[in-house]
């Protein structure tokens, strides 16, 4: 995994085959087809691995990408998952997120805005280019991956909604129908899972509203069909899978902040110098990387301070963490 | 239970509690060499719960044997079995405890030491391994023999005390919410909560016999 290498096409292209091909999903796959005729958890497995089914996403060179990051393995990135509402295990969403039907789909757009409106989620795939966006992605938990995302910036459908001037924060809520999802008891979390940003954050162009990743549909462990990512916080901000978009007057209620405010403050910029109760956050631990070379010191805003450390001018980040 | 019995069977307790370490150190190998994704995306915590939990699981199996064989005293050889189970638990114990030293803390004294001292997990999680330590190290006949019957039953009563800082170590390093330790801790719950019960039980039987010796 050469590090240093910068891609000059976008990643769906360079990606070796195997990645997609892998051996471990073969594995999967015989082992689904041996059990097939016998096991209904057969077909759990065989969707367990749902990749090479995905459809492939056209995207276009984005100014906005991050340079010379080398991704995560596409495996690694469909089977180390924190998305609690098909379990609490890191590779729990590989196995259950086949549950998540992502069509028919569509998004509400409701609170503080001209109109209220239902988007379709094939409206929203055409309403922009889709652009290659490979952004560090680095999870409160102290790891992470370097993701090539599909989708474009959620200011595109911010403006397109037409929010009032006292819309000051938006709202992202993730699905929760118990008839898709296992929403697990041992979880800790209330459903529906629920994430904000302020409005200068969600109109940041690097905020993407992303449809998918290696060039192809989001994996529904992933947040298929749709999910917005904020490269420069933490990963529980970036929701998954969402229903509806609330604009909002103040700052809304988001799930990890009421479950644990101490611990999940709701900017959880990406910062080394506020360590989390139970970990340092001043390195992470590189998804993919070799066991002797996989920690690496996280930077500031997750180096994406040049851009956005300027939304934060004057604030105490260590307090509003 | 025949002398045969009891070796065959100590055969198999051993490949059971060896043989996962096996399949780790195997899978490590395979990491480190020619498969990257051996032990799963993150190696680092795979290995971290692999032997984290084992630990928990053979000390719960070890605290067992005594209510079991109180309970059903048919039962009575699992205890030539009690130390063996012990000595597993500690060094699956030591094994965790390696992964921190060595995959987290990257053997910096400097990070273990902030950790130490500012994480109440990694805190209880030490407090327990500190626990096994004399057990393990006193686990020979010759320490019997040396220590007296009574001094050291009083000293392996440390066991316990080891269990629940396990058991707390699990809960407070789990996202808060999260309630991932519940199983482990009923069972640890069951097996130490069967200790008064059954001396209870054994009072309350005596206690009968003797009234009815009396009459």
């Amino acid at each position: 995994m050469p590090h240093e290498k910068t891609s000059e096409v976008p990643a769906a292209e360079i990606t070796p085959k195997q990645v997609y091909m892998n051996r471990r999903r073969f594995m999967a796959a015989a082992v689904a087809g041996a059990a097939a005729l016998a096991s209904d958890r057969a077909m759990h497995l065989a969707h367990a691995s749902p990749v090479e089914a995905a459809e492939a996403l056209a995207t276009v060179k984005s100014q906005y990408s991050t340079p010379g990051l080398a991704p995560t393995p596409l495996y690694d990135i469909t089977h180390y998952n924190n998305f609690y509402e098909f379990g609490v295990d890191k590779d729990d969403p590989a196995k259950n997120a086949w549950r998540l039907k992502t069509r028919p789909w569509s998004v509400k757009v409701e609170g503080l805005v001209k109109q209220e409106r239902t988007f379709d989620i094939d409206d929203l795939l055409k309403l922009k280019p889709m652009e290659e966006r490979i952004y560090r992605f680095r999870c409160v938990e102290a790891w992470s991956m370097v993701i090539p995302w599909a989708g474009y910036s959620l200011s595109e459908l911010i403006n397109e909604c037409q929010p009032k001037p006292e819309a000051k924060y938006i709202q992202f809520v993730s699905l929760a129908s118990t008839k898709d999802e296992l929403l697990p008891w041992n979880a800790g979390i209330s459903w529906p899972y629920v994430e904000g940003l302020r409005m200068d954050e969600a109109m940041h162009p690097l905020t993407l509203l992303t449809f998918g990743l290696y060039g192809q549909d989001l994996p529904n462990q992933d947040g298929a069909p749709v999910r917005v990512v904020v490269p420069w916080k933490y990963g529980f901000k970036s929701a998954k899978t969402i229903v509806k978009i609330r604009f909002v007057k103040s700052q809304p209620g988001t799930t990890w902040n009421e479950m644990a405010p101490n611990e999940y403050g709701f900017y959880s910029n990406v910062n080394p110098n506020r360590d989390h109760p139970r970990w340092s956050q001043k390195r992470e631990r590189i998804i993919g990387a070799p066991l002797w070379k996989q920690w690496q010191p996280t930077l500031m805003f997750n180096g994406y301070g040049d851009q956005v450390a300027s939304l934060y001018k004057g604030m105490d980040l260590i307090k509003d963490y | 239970m025949r002398q045969r019995w009891i070796v065959a069977l100590k055969v198999v307790v051993h490949a059971a509690c060896f043989g996962p370490i096996a399949w780790l150190l195997w899978r490590l190998y395979l990491t480190a060499s020619s498969d990257p994704g051996a032990l799963g995306p993150d190696p680092t915590h795979t290995v971290t719960f692999f032997t984290g939990r084992g630990t928990l699981r053979l000390l719960v199996i070890t605290l067992a044997i005594t209510p079991v064989r109180k309970l059903i005293p048919k039962l009575s050889w699992l205890v030539r079995f009690r130390r063996m189970l012990g000595l597993y638990a500690f060094f699956y114990a030591c094994l965790h405890l390696t992964t921190y030293v060595w995959l987290y803390a990257g053997l910096s004294w400097s990070a273990m030491v902030d950790d130490i001292s500012q994480r109440r997990f990694i805190t209880a999680g030490l407090a327990a391994w500190l626990l096994m330590l004399p057990l393990a190290l006193t686990s020979t006949a010759w320490s019997i023999r040396k220590l007296g019957g009574k001094n050291w039953n009083r000293l392996h009563k440390l066991v316990y005390l080891a269990a629940i800082a396990g058991v707390i170590h699990y809960w407070w390093g789990v996202k808060t919410g999260v309630k991932t330790p519940l199983e482990i801790t009923v069972a640890l719950g069951v097996v130490l909560a069967m200790r008064p019960i059954l001396a209870w039980r054994n009072q309350r039987t005596a206690l009968r016999a003797q009234s009815v010796a009396r009459s």
